[in-house]
């Protein structure tokens, strides 16, 4: 099988300036790689870097080594490398991101939202829309929750309207960040479906899932972050 | 630097080295970046960082005393604004660029109503029929969200938030490639704020502008743009994609920025 995703020797660290210049060592030597059609699922206790590597594939933190190749095409991009603009290009197109917590934009509505980075990446705004419209329909968010702006919603609304947005766009690599955290057992089924068609259809995914029952379902692979620990 | 080139793919506008000095007094000390089309760019700093004097300088309101700004022009080549006449720098800046200060009353006429001050700016570029420039008024006052019955009533009669959406309908309406920010929201209640930061990030997204953003406030360059460049002392200290300048700042002060944020 082919491989999407590809990480060689990825290491993290963080230097706080304002503690003193206290450095902090996340993970060291990161290197897994993921097949289109597979998923792999990161574990390891709080504090051991899982989140910190899917922000790393995303581009939100930057790598201090190692490379993260992202394969596309016939290309072979380096996000650690990468400049912004190819990273930008990469989020149109190419990598998806469903965080923990959604970042609600004020005055937005739920369904533009989730539609937003379908439009963002050139399809027709009413398209978009009328797909938003489908999947929100499928986490089971009421229709009269789809013109208000998320800010007001429970944290299993907010989350599941985050999951529409970042399972619309069909990229070929997801990165899901503990997506079924505060949500209810038939939510969380619906989760999990939405995951194995995507590996069904080929998507490359990178998931933290502490749910024993869900990671059993959707893993291919699990990866113990351990492995990576950072020597202190 | 006429015909340097035609790629699509070149950036529009180009900062290469560029420094100012008043005098002794640094106003901004060798910047460097490129703006390609659709990007916008959030320049962040504290008060007396050299944020606005960059901005003066990108649009040729003043010379650097070092390093060049270049933009590409519609024809495709990219020029030095230092050897643009005069008469060709002024019709850019009717045209191809807009600029949205802080201040509304210094982007505005205030002394003619709404209608003229977003029609004025289509005059300059040739329109004279005054069915069309009144049209397109009306349209563009619905755009940024003013009532159409406010269009022959001086901006003097409107609040803050409604003069900084005129300005920024008057700036829009000759579609500009390029616009230039300082600190948009400045000045506005938070709910008025909110409004016309939606208000731009549609616009931004919808016209695929190019931007610079000029602002202290973080929460605006998160929203709006898809590079940040800080500044401390004249000089640019760190600069990236938003998020990750925001969530993994590397220098100390960008780190004390991101820190001195209170939670909502």
């Amino acid at each position: 099988m082919t491989v999407a995703l590809e990480l060689a020797a990825v290491a993290k660290s963080f230097t706080m300036h304002l503690q003193g210049g206290v450095r902090l060592s996340i993970v060291a030597d990161v290197t897994f790689s993921v097949r289109r059609g597979a998923c792999v699922v990161l574990a390891g206790a709080s504090g051991a870097g899982k989140s910190s590597v899917l922000k790393m594939i995303f581009g939100s933190y930057r790598c201090d080594r190692g490379q993260i190749l992202v394969y596309r095409g016939g290309e072979c991009i380096d996000v650690a490398a990468a400049p912004p603009r190819r990273i930008i290009a990469l989020r149109h197109d190419t990598i998806g991101y469903v965080s923990q917590f959604l970042r609600a934009i004020p005055r937005v509505p739920a369904l533009d939202v989730v539609a937003e980075p379908l439009i963002a990446g050139g399809t027709a705004r009413d398209v978009a829309r009328s797909r938003a419209t489908k999947l929100l329909r499928r986490l089971n968010i009421a229709g009269p929750l789809w013109g208000l702006p998320p800010a007001t919603f429970s944290g299993g609304e907010q989350q599941r309207v985050n999951i529409a947005r970042g399972f619309l766009p069909e990229f070929p690599i997801l990165l899901l960040d503990e997506p079924t955290a505060s949500l209810d057992a038939a939510n969380c089924e619906v989760v999990a479906e939405l995951i194995l068609e995507r590996k069904r259809q080929g998507a490359a995914i990178v998931a933290i899932a502490h749910d024993p029952a869900l990671r059993d379902r959707i893993a291919d692979d699990v990866i113990d972050m351990a492995r990576f620990a950072a020597a202190a | 630097m006429s015909g340097m080139s035609n790629n699509d793919d070149a950036p529009l506008l180009i900062a290469d080295g560029v420094s100012k000095w008043y005098g002794r007094q640094l106003g901004c000390r060798d910047v460097s970046f490129s703006l390609y089309e659709g990007e916008v760019i959030a320049v962040v700093g504290e008060s007396g960082s050299g944020k606005s004097t960059l901005l003066q300088l990108l649009c040729g309101q003043i010379e650097p005393s070092a390093g060049r700004v270049l933009y590409r022009m519609r024809d495709g080549a990219t020029r030095d604004l230092a050897a643009l006449s005069e008469a060709e720098r002024r019709f850019l800046a009717r045209t191809d660029w807009g600029f949205v200060h802080q201040d509304a009353t210094l982007g505005l006429r205030m002394a003619v109503s709404a209608g003229a001050n977003v029609g004025e700016r289509l005059m300059a570029v040739g329109a004279r029929h005054y069915g069309h420039i009144r049209a397109a008024a009306l349209s563009w006052l619905d755009r940024v969200e003013i009532d159409r019955e406010r269009v022959d009533d001086s901006p003097r009669t409107y609040s803050g938030g409604m003069r900084q959406r005129l300005q920024i309908a008057r700036n829009l309406v000759t579609q500009p490639r390029l616009i230039l920010m300082d600190e948009p929201t400045g000045g506005l209640d938070v709910s008025v704020q909110a409004r016309l930061l939606d208000l731009l990030r549609g616009l931004v997204a919808d016209l695929k502008l190019s931007a610079v953003i000029v602002t202290h406030d973080l929460a605006v360059a998160r929203l709006l743009s898809h590079r940040i460049v800080v500044m401390k002392g004249g000089a640019v200290i760190e600069s990236g994609l938003t998020d990750q300048v925001l969530d993994d700042p590397r220098e100390p002060y960008t780190q004390l920025l991101v820190a001195s944020i209170l939670p909502p």
